[in-house]
């Protein structure tokens, strides 16, 4: 099962191995991460499981589409990194994934 | 661990957020949550949508798996419906006689449907839509080339309408009122989505009433006052929901159209609170009190609550917001809209299924219902939380950049 690290704002590490197919999102909320609220359930609709693709991934993770670019642009502190981890699905390509979280999202 | 114990009545959005901010606040006693459902807490809102038209299995709508419970000691207590509340002991009893003492106590019962008496409502094939139980039954009598009637032309409505169109099958919208989501839209936005679902195949009836179900054991067919009979396959009925206060109440808690809370989602007894759906609490940002039937209020309110029982009061003050599947459509709304006296539209409600419109009362921005413009949306929400307002005249002026109407 790929291996996801999710580093919070403060620095703090969690390693979560989760099942190909299982989007970043539920990455984070099945196991209890905090820093990812996904309020919507994964809808695309809130904006709240916002996180930083780590530079070394993105190219991997893909761009956001129009609706998920849209959302980004208005989150708190925005990066060129920055994706909606609903719209992302874990994959054995992605294995070892870090993803940063932002410190608005508590 | 503490020997306290907060139990936590339903398995809601409210109580799945409660349980894990209890943990997170600090809250060392024991924690249990009790739920009438087999389930653990689940998304409701893929109910009328992915998961009635089968794109979503029901372990993919658990907010949190059971593992995530289990290793935050949170015990689930399901398929347990609690049918008395004695404050004075600080006991709840469960339906099987079986008692379990407290030491705080949160409601997140939620609200129930709201039921349509008319004749012939007990025929088979005739449902409500509120938990995933209904919507297993519904899936039962689904299919392509079926015909379905649904009274309540609300949102569960028309995204019910909207799935099952998917599917390939007959629908019928019947609404009381002039138009749909009447109660809950301006008349620009009740035309727009009037109008997609005529475009997507759906006969919209308003001005409906509905007198009877007719049928012999399952419904065949529903009668209007005017005489119309409409054939029906099945039939759901999407007419609103109350909120769940009878423990409550029951209780001797104060309750007044949902169980009345302070800021701090204490309700009139000091070691009770609750959240969500079953609530009635006051907005600060739109001065007044409030019934909500939300994910977001469930999921706020409930944090504001497990602050209170970890003793960290944070008042509840919380934009509410929305939203909406259908089809293409991507409804995102921000804000009450109740009590506008304009509305600006910024793009076009009367073709083409991209548009925004912005809600005021005087010179004040209310609240935004914006169609496939999550940009729009964002930043609303971001601009009504911070207090601001907006210009109509730049509004809908689709040249300048959202973020530059803001007042």
């Amino acid at each position: 099962m790929p291996l996801v690290i999710f580093i919070s704002h403060d620095g703090s590490e969690r390693e979560v191995h989760v099942a190909s197919g299982t989007t970043l999102m539920h990455a984070a909320t099945d196991n209890g991460v905090a820093g990812i609220l996904a309020d919507c359930g994964g809808a695309c609709s809130c904006g709240t499981c916002h996180c930083y693709i780590d530079e070394n991934w993105t190219a991997r993770t893909g761009a956001a589409d129009d609706v998920e670019a849209q959302m980004l642009e208005f989150v708190m502190d925005p990066q060129s990194n920055s994706r909606l981890s609903c719209q992302i699905t874990v994959s054995d390509e992605l294995d070892g994934l870090v993803v940063r979280l932002p410190k608005s999202q508590i | 661990m503490g020997s306290e114990h907060a139990i936590i009545v339903g398995a809601s959005h409210a109580a799945a957020q409660l349980g894990t901010s209890l943990r997170q606040g600090g809250w060392d006693g024991k924690i249990s949550v009790v739920g009438n459902e087999a389930l653990p807490p689940y998304h409701r809102p893929p109910l009328s949508k992915a998961y009635l038209a089968g794109e979503k299995h029901s372990d993919e709508l658990l907010i949190r798996p059971a593992a995530f419970y289990e290793k935050s000691n949170i015990d689930l207590v399901l398929g347990s419906r609690v049918s008395g509340l004695d404050r004075k002991n600080k006991v709840i009893t469960l339906h099987d006689g079986g008692s379990i003492p407290y030491t705080k106590l949160a409601l997140t019962t939620g609200a129930s449907v709201r039921k349509l008496l008319i004749p012939g409502h007990d025929l088979e094939g005739i449902f409500y839509l509120r938990d995933l139980n209904d919507v297993n039954r519904i899936r039962g009598f689904i299919g392509a080339g079926k015909s379905a009637v649904i009274i309540g032309g609300g949102y569960i409505g028309l995204e019910t309408a909207a799935s099952m169109r998917k599917l390939g099958m007959k629908v019928t919208v019947l609404e009381a009122l002039p138009r749909v989501l009447q109660r809950v839209t301006a008349p620009e936005v009740s035309a727009f989505y009037s109008r997609v679902h005529g475009e997507e195949g759906v006969d919209i009836i308003t001005d409906a009433v509905v007198e009877s179900l007719h049928g012999n054991g399952a419904v065949a067919e529903v009668k209007l006052a005017d005489g119309t009979s409409l054939k029906a396959d099945l039939v759901v009925i999407g007419v609103g929901v109350l909120p769940a206060t009878e423990l409550a109440a029951s209780a001797g808690l104060e309750v007044d159209n949902g169980i009345v809370v302070d800021e701090f989602a204490r309700t009139s007894d000091p070691d009770i609170v609750a959240a969500g759906d079953c609530t009635n609490h006051y907005n600060p940002i739109y001065n007044r009190r409030l019934r909500l039937e939300s994910v977001q209020n469930a999921t706020d309110q409930a944090k504001t609550a497990a602050n209170t029982l970890c003793g960290t009061l944070v008042p509840y003050h919380a934009l509410p917001w929305f939203w909406s599947d259908q089809y293409d459509l991507k409804l995102q709304i921000a804000g009450l809209s109740q009590g506008f006296d304009r509305v600006v539209v910024r793009g076009s409600s009367e073709r083409g299924r991209s548009f925004a419109a912005f809600y005021f009362c005087g010179d004040r921005l209310l609240a935004v219902d914006a169609v496939n413009r999550p940009k729009e949306f964002m930043a609303v929400r971001r601009a009504l939380t911070a207090g601001q307002s907006a210009d109509p005249a730049k509004l809908v002026d689709e040249t300048i950049e959202i973020q530059l109407t803001f007042l």
